[in-house]
């Protein structure tokens, strides 16, 4: 798999699935960008990274915001020359039942989770689209098909496959290719949180009878995001153990 | 990616067969011990030989896989030399497109026979060892056509039925560390393609978003993927490997 030496910015990798996916890509040689909201855990992954002997950059921005996006991509940019691979990884939810979500849980969801998918993306095309070479993944979730309590997530994360067929749509002819990956369970510090009766319940339910690890997702990204990936475009990929093909329009 | 020392059978996969050689060959250069499949010894043995030449290992085994005595025939000789299948190549597929009304029952039958049910026979043929070993990994070579094409009423209902297939065996077999995936491609360049007209080639390259066509090579790194040891929590995917062209017809996520 070629992939070293190419720059990946990975949006939310300060913990959780994009920490994963960061580490096994920078173990291949590729050159990171961690990117959160949160000073010293950027950092804290940011070393761990380097002391692994592989090669970082963190960048703190809220990437619903323009202006801090901008910004983000030109320091990439003026840091490492170029942006080959672009990660939409940062997600949130606020889980309600429909009639007690607040038009606040909505818009914040809605904001992180697609709104910055877009901001991210534009930037980051401005600068693939001069190279002629670049590969944008973008992580959903395997919700989007619909899940109780998850109006807004569930929303936000189907906005973000329906973007992706978009963008790459548009974008195929300039050598940048789009594609998607909805995780199924995974675990995380969130995986974690939840109840052992919970996780038994959830666990129970998977065809394999598990759930995956952050770093099957990794394999996944870093799938898209070689070099010989080139004519794979517009795809949504689930790594979630066979569970979606429950769901009937997965 | 690590697929070394597993055996790995691609049917279909004989010399001038563009896509299966090609997957054969890119196995065996990762350090997969390959068993070539079609149904001419002569193509067979030419691969094998490739394979050989190049320092990799391999065996080739002539077999129709639509017959049933023929697929476990097939399935015995090679646990007799490897004693296990830890990669089961479903790529054998064959086409006699036509418009509805002029389709013969034969055109159905062979289609159907070599595309869907030699999958089935295969499946069902490795399964029990893989089950043993606790170790599998299925993979269909279907075609972006199961969403539909005009004078495809076979080739895309065997297809489609072959998609349909990954699924379920996932499903049944998850538990059994066996995966099932599905590689639906696109325009790919095959000795199929290149024997087209000029301005066919040319009407189809139009219609591709990425303006481009793709390589055995893309379709033999989708295989890669999904045999990789590592791939264990990936099963009853399609992923198609088109340039983006299954984006503009609505069904394909």
């Amino acid at each position: 798999m070629q992939i070293k030496g190419r720059v990946a910015l990975i949006t939310g990798s300060a913990s959780g699935m994009g920490r994963g996916t960061a580490e096994v890509m920078a173990q291949h040689g590729v050159k990171i960008v961690i990117n959160d909201v949160d000073q010293s855990k950027v950092d804290e992954v940011v070393k761990g990274i380097k002391e692994a002997g592989g090669e970082a950059m963190g960048v703190v921005a809220d990437i619903t915001n323009k202006a801090e996006v901008e910004a983000m991509f030109k320091q990439v940019v003026d840091t490492y020359g170029r942006i080959d691979i672009l990660v939409n990884n940062a997600g949130i939810f606020r889980d309600k039942a429909f009639l007690k979500m607040t038009e606040e849980d909505w818009d914040k969801v809605l904001d992180v989770d697609l709104k910055g998918v877009f901001l991210c993306s534009q930037e980051a095309v401005k600068y693939m689209r001069e190279q002629a070479h670049g590969r944008i993944i973008n992580i959903s979730s395997r919700a989007w098909l619909g899940g109780p309590g998850q109006a807004n997530y569930s929303a936000a994360k189907a906005g973000v496959v329906a973007l992706t067929r978009t963008l790459a749509l548009e974008l195929g002819r300039r050598g940048i290719t789009v594609n998607c990956i909805p995780p199924g369970l995974i675990e995380t510090p969130l995986w974690y949180a939840l109840t052992d009766a919970v996780r038994e319940r959830l666990r129970k339910a998977q065809p394999m009878g598990r759930i995956g690890s952050p770093r099957d997702i990794a394999r996944a990204v870093m799938f898209f995001a070689s070099d010989e990936a080139g004519y794979i475009n517009g795809q949504t990929m689930y790594v979630c153990g066979g569970k979606s093909l429950f769901a009937n329009i997965s | 990616m690590s697929v070394q020392n597993r055996i790995a059978l691609v049917t279909g996969s004989g010399s001038g067969s563009g896509l299966g050689e090609t997957i054969a060959m890119m196995l065996s250069q990762n350090g997969a011990r390959v068993v070539v499949n079609d149904l001419e010894q002569a193509k067979v043995d030419k691969v094998v030989e490739k394979i050989k030449s190049a320092g990799g290992e391999a065996m080739g085994v002539a077999a129709d896989i639509s017959k049933k005595d023929q697929v476990q025939g097939l399935v015995q000789q090679i646990v007799k030399q490897y004693e296990a299948i830890d990669i089961l190549v479903n790529n054998a597929s064959i086409a006699r497109d036509n418009d509805l009304l002029k389709i013969t029952e034969e055109d159905w039958d062979i289609v159907l026979n070599v595309n869907l049910k030699g999958p089935f026979l295969l499946s069902q043929a490795v399964v029990p060892y893989m089950k043993e070993l606790k170790f599998g990994r299925i993979i269909n070579i279907a075609s972006r056509d199961y969403l539909g094409w005009p004078t495809q009423a076979n080739y895309a209902s065997s297809k489609g039925g072959l998609v349909s297939l990954s699924r379920t065996l996932a499903l049944e077999l998850a538990k059994h560390q066996i995966t099932v995936n599905c590689i639906a491609p696109g325009l790919i360049k095959t000795p199929l393609y290149d024997a087209l007209p000029e301005d066919i080639k040319e009407n189809l390259m139009q219609l591709q978003p990425s303006r481009d066509i793709g390589k055995p090579e893309d379709i033999g790194y989708g295989v890669l993927f999904f045999a990789d040891d590592e791939a264990d929590y990936l099963t009853g995917q399609t992923i198609f490997i088109c340039g983006g062209k299954s984006v503009l017809s609505s069904l394909s996520v």
